[in-house]
């Protein structure tokens, strides 16, 4: 029933096929779609809110949508563009470097992404009924409290949504990581971008549960009368800030240490070079998260929690440029002396570099607490952090998709599209944000709908905005690439980088099964071990035999969509009353019932038998 | 015949280890009651605040380590994942209550 | 490789079947940091209580801790939980002895005991709210109450379906290598419950009581 795959299938079969699916490549190419058009949207309302600043006292768009337009900007990047993104890649390239057939929890990575994606579009919903949230994405109480209409419940329920997806995907690639790997394959030996995905893994367990919390009081004190935040009746609005920053910071960490895993794998394959400073790197990386815990309050210095918890936290913040700082000169030194290939992964990976050091050193300028009561709030933060994010975040995963495209789709990209991508992008992005870090020194204050004459902001602003059409023109061109490389492109040959790490020894297209048979790692750099040592060709662990795999599930989707409509119901409880009743009885019966059916009815999964696989192998 | 005898010999050495373990937990079972009972003890007798608030945090976390370790087996073979993240857990959560009960109020 | 009938015999089974299998590992792992997330949330409700356990602002019904909380309801609560966490180790030692009635009679007395807990758990709020005003939109106080133990309150009732479910599941076909962890982490669970009232009972309703 599923071992051979049918040469030509009915749209239908392949829409049911990618409804039920648990196939971690699968699932990343959902989570790379989702991600991709939650991009398009942020991008979307980044150019809105630019052209509304192109000029002085612009009346192009009004205060409130423009207040919408910020927060959703910001919600959507961070939630459902980058993290998903990351997911995409975190899925499609994982568990292929690790040896792995599979990953730990196949039903759970599913409902991790519908549960995401039924979150967003909650979220996005919010546009067509009465209003997007328009609290900041931060969402700082009292306004979040008081902001009329239900743009806010929208997005405190969107986000909960989404962030139980995130926590369980989180468990599953640590666990998958722990219990899965190839023989041979020790900690010591897995690639960065495994290591960095089990450092922000852990992260997201540890952060992700403040921010249910946060959003469950925000979500009470809306929706169900509470008080958490409303000072009249003993709130108390600091806690808001204090949750959302233990959630908010190690966040920061969970997008960043992915993206550094990607660039530690694309420097030292295009140096044809190991990574230098290997057990440095991963020591590196698990300090920059140990750290990230300790470092929350650095939102936070203008609130006045004194000069003690300042310091402490002013401090802990600086010290986080030491690992960080590690790692830079890692992948200088991986370059150093390597035979290096500009292809475009490799351009966004060298200009990371400049561009993340200097959101570092705005970092560390942010960090002196006394000094932040100077740039708070103003357009050198929103410089600083989109340096850090688009420098650091998005320069890696397009640098990722690039890289990991000719796996994941058995096609390379045009590199002469990527290039002027990358050109237009990279110019672009420092176009529209060096100067930002300017505007704010000369005291424009963000998230302000608009600035007025003669305050010397005009050109400033005016260069921002000319920046990011560059940014979006390179997004076209991108998509572009992805279209004519899905359309005409050839099939690409199965390592066509001569890449070092274990997901490059697989065959083209990798088989749903992943690994045949489990290889042996022989060390760091495996395949590259067997091309300088071997035959170039991973030397199978096991002998041939049947492989279990896990059977498809259409349950993922019922249970999400379940929630989905109960928080309609819980929102418009007091509005409309007995329909929303109605809605929250059926979107909790729909999720409840299916978590019944789940765990009532036995899912063993099956097994493809040997015979079968002796005979694809036959025609290898 | 040979395997069927040391497989008994396993078979016992287990069930012996299992006997051993569940007069453990009994006991600690039955030191949590006690805890309990001083913790209360503590309060109905009115003592000082300064004295009763630590006595009665640590009698609460030895009675949470007896869980972990006891019941919930943490200091088996094949638990350093499982007690690696629940200290990280405590340190984040002791981090978090720590700002919430100090840096709130300003 | 094991096929499936291997998997849901109930023959000849390992030592310790909640961890035999790669699934049954996985699970076991999985749950147990799913538990170190927990830990988070339960701290982030903790200390949003303790933040605004004494703070009424303006409100109208002002009842403080020392008044409102009764020590005796506590105490039988906080027996009936420890004894239920001793009562799902006693099914968990016969889940290794393989001996799955003794197994299933201990997780009835073990959900028994958590009914009790958790209709007790009802009555003190019942009481609360009719005799002092104390409700979850009373004050900042009634909130952070509201929601600290009833989290906890919730998560007992989930613990309680799911137990029932799993029994109800499995009371047919016995023990086997695909149920073994569920039980198993079912009582992880358990005792994760406790362990958090173990924090509330001692945070929440004796330092309270001392004010």
């Amino acid at each position: 029933m599923s071992t051979a795959t049918v040469g030509k299938r009915s749209f239908g079969a392949v829409v049911w096929d990618y409804l039920t699916t648990v196939d971690h490549k699968k699932i990343a190419i959902l989570y790379l779609v989702a991600g991709g058009f939650f991009f398009l949207l942020g991008g979307l309302e980044a150019m809105l809110i630019r052209l509304q600043l192109m000029a002085p006292d612009s009346e192009l768009i009004g205060a409130q949508f423009y207040n919408e337009l910020f927060t959703m900007h910001g919600t959507t990047m961070i939630f459902l563009a980058a993290m998903p993104l990351l997911f995409a890649l975190m899925n499609a390239i994982m568990p292929l470097q690790i040896g792995a057939r599979d990953v730990a929890f196949p039903f759970i990575n599913a409902l991790g992404f519908w549960l995401f994606l039924f979150g967003g579009l909650l979220l996005n919903c919010s546009w067509f009924l009465g209003g997007a949230p328009d609290a900041g994405w931060t969402a700082y109480a009292p306004l979040s409290v008081i902001s009329p209409g239900h743009g806010v419940d929208f997005y405190a329920l969107g986000l909960q949504i989404s962030g139980f997806g995130t926590l369980m995907g989180g468990i599953n690639f640590i666990v998958t990581i722990i219990t899965m790997r190839a023989p041979g394959m020790t900690y010591m030996r897995m690639p960065l971008f495994t290591w960095s995905t089990f450092v922000a893994s852990i992260l997201i367990l540890f952060a992700f549960p403040a921010l249910t919390v946060g959003l469950f009081l925000l979500t009470f004190d809306r929706l169900f009368g509470a008080n958490f935040f409303v000072p009249d009746m003993g709130g108390n609005e600091i806690i808001w800030e204090h949750l959302f920053w233990i959630f908010g910071h190690p966040e920061v960490y969970i997008l960043i240490l992915p993206a550094f895993g990607v660039f530690s794998e694309v420097f030292s394959t295009f140096s044809k070079k190991r990574l230098f400073g290997y057990s440095s790197m991963v020591f590196a990386t698990v300090l920059i998260a140990f750290l990230g815990f300790m470092v929350w309050a650095h939102h936070m210095f203008t609130v006045g929690m004194g000069p003690i918890a300042n310091s402490i936290f002013a401090i802990a913040t600086m010290a986080i440029a030491v690992p960080t700082g590690i790692k830079i000169f890692n992948w200088l030194l991986t370059m150093w002396g390597g035979s290096i290939r500009m292809t475009t992964a490799m351009l966004y990976a060298v200009s990371f570099i400049p561009t993340f050091t200097l959101g570092g050193i705005t970092g560390v300028m942010l960090a002196s607490a006394a000094a932040d009561y100077q740039y708070h709030d103003s357009y050198f933060v929103v410089a600083h952090f989109h340096y850090v994010i688009v420098g650091g975040v998005v320069f890696g995963i397009l640098g990722g998709l690039t890289y990991w495209w000719p796996l994941m789709f058995g096609k390379m990209l045009n590199e002469k599209l990527g290039k002027w991508t990358f050109w237009l992008f990279f110019t672009g992005f420092h176009l529209t944000f060096f100067i930002q870090h300017f505007l704010g020194l000369m005291g424009m204050p963000r998230r302000y709908w608009k600035f007025l004459e003669g305050q010397g902001l005009e050109t400033g602003n005016l260069i921002s905005t000319v920046g990011a059409f560059l940014m979006a023109i390179a997004t076209f061109i991108l998509l572009y690439n992805v279209i004519i490389t899905t359309v005409k492109g050839k099939k690409s040959p199965a390592d066509p980088w001569d890449g070092r790490t274990l997901e490059w020894s697989l065959p083209n297209p990798t088989p749903f099964y992943n690994f045949k048979q489990l290889p042996l790692v022989r060390g760091l750099d495996p395949l590259w071990v067997e091309k300088t040592q071997g035959n170039g060709k991973m030397i199978p662990a096991e002998p041939l035999d049947d492989i279990h795999m896990p059977n498809n599930s259409f349950l993922p989707f019922t249970i999400s969509l379940g929630l989905f409509i109960a928080a309609f119901g819980f929102m418009y409880r007091v509005d409309a009353g007995f329909p929303a009743y109605v809605a929250i009885g059926v979107g909790l019966a729909i999720t409840l019932g299916s978590m019944l059916i789940r765990s009532v009815k036995d899912d063993l999964g099956y097994h493809i038998h040997k015979e079968d696989l002796e005979k694809e192998g036959a025609g290898e | 015949m040979a395997k069927d005898t040391n497989s008994n010999h396993a078979d016992q050495y287990y069930k012996a280890k299992k006997k051993e373990e569940m007069k453990h937990q009994v006991i600690t079972f039955a030191l949590m009651i006690v805890f309990t009972i001083i913790a209360f003890g503590l309060v109905i007798g009115e003592f000082d605040k300064l004295f009763v608030f630590p006595v009665l945090l640590v009698l609460a976390a030895v009675q949470v380590g007896f869980q972990f370790y006891y019941f919930m087996h943490m200091s088996h073979k094949g638990h350093e994942f499982p007690a690696l993240m629940i200290y990280s857990g405590i340190f984040a959560a002791i981090l978090t209550i720590l700002a919430l009960t100090t840096i709130t109020w300003v | 490789m094991s096929t499936h009938e291997d998997v849901l015999s109930s023959e000849n089974l390992p030592h310790e079947p909640e961890k035999a299998t790669l699934e049954g590992k996985n699970k076991f792992l999985g749950f147990w940091f799913f538990l170190g997330g927990e830990t988070v949330l339960f701290a982030s409700l903790f200390g949003t209580y303790l933040a605004l356990k004494n703070s009424f602002g303006a409100a109208e019904h002002t009842t403080p801790s020392q008044e409102l909380f009764g020590l005796e309801l506590v105490f039988i609560m906080t027996m009936l939980l420890l004894t239920s966490s001793l009562t799902s180790v006693y099914a968990m030692y016969h889940m290794k002895n393989h001996d799955f009635k003794k197994m299933m009679v201990w997780l009835g007395i073990t959900v028994l005991l958590g009914a009790a807990f958790l209709g007790l758990e009802i009555y003190e709020f019942y009481h609360y709210v009719h005799h002092y005003h104390h409700t979850f939109t009373s004050s900042a106080f009634g909130s952070a109450f509201y929601t600290l133990v009833g989290f906890h309150g919730a998560h007992v009732a989930f613990g309680l379906l799911w137990i029932i479910t799993l029994m109800i599941r499995n009371a047919r076909r016995g023990l086997n290598l695909y149920n073994a962890p569920k039980f198993y982490v079912a009582s992880l669970y358990w005792h994760f419950i406790d362990v958090v009232w173990v924090f509330i009972f001692t945070v929440v309703y004796l330092m309270g009581k001392v004010g």
